[in-house]
């Protein structure tokens, strides 16, 4: 399945793109999508251990299974206000 | 009432907004940008947030805040784009009837919008250098 994660802030500047495209098995989880985002953009290597996804607009634990229509984010520490 | 904007943010309005007649106390907490963070400073901060999930967001902080404390009203909105030094950022207006839960409402609202909001800020410093705020990141 291919999946679309959005970028912001310093993530975006690091992987040069508002959004990645991450090919995975079906079945898959975050935590496979982490090791996934390392491997194509190593440049996020410092920074990716800091951040959280968001799999439709909610935190997502590293448990949690994706499929192709979720909309997935990859949000570094926020620094709103 | 929660909102993102790229305009000023009317916190005359918005404060009148949130006043009703069975609240006696009314807090308005405003974020402004300052000049100096350490020994660096600022010209100007660049907002950018993630949108649905930032609203998304901020509606469960009011309803969090909400549940926790008697609010009158509440109306909390977060300005975007790039910001000058002295403009504000964010504004969070809340009423209660008595002004000890006003005042500890509107703290854990802009705290708690602080904590969850995918919201980000850039650092336009005064040597032309810009760099992105990821606390614990950096």
């Amino acid at each position: 399945m291919t999946l679309r994660v959005k970028m912001f802030a310093r993530t975006r500047d690091l992987a040069g793109a508002g959004e990645i495209l991450v090919e995975l098995a079906d079945g898959s989880r975050v935590r496979d999508l982490r090791k996934a985002l390392a491997t194509k953009c190593p440049a996020l290597a410092g920074l990716l251990d800091h951040c959280v996804l968001a799999v439709d607009s909610e935190f997502a634990d590293e448990d949690t299974e994706l499929c192709s229509e979720n909309e997935i984010a990859l949000l570094p520490p926020v620094s709103g206000g | 009432m929660i909102r993102l904007t790229r305009d000023e943010i009317d916190y005359h309005a918005l404060t009148e907004g949130v006043r009703r007649n069975s609240c006696g106390a009314v807090v308005t907490f405003l974020g402004t940008v300052r000049d100096l963070t350490g020994d660096k400073e600022t010209v100007a901060l660049d907002y950018e947030a993630y949108p649905g999930m930032a609203e998304k967001k901020m509606a469960e902080i009011e309803a969090e805040t909400r549940g926790r404390w008697p609010v009158g009203e509440i109306a909390m909105e977060h300005r975007l784009g790039t910001l000058k030094l002295g403009e504000i950022s964010v504004a969070v207006a809340l009423s209660c009837p008595h002004r000890a839960d006003a005042f500890e409402a509107c703290r854990h609202a802009i705290d708690r919008l602080k904590e969850l909001v995918p919201i980000w800020k850039k650092e336009n410093w005064a040597d032309g250098s810009t760099e992105w705020v990821h606390p614990g990141a950096e």
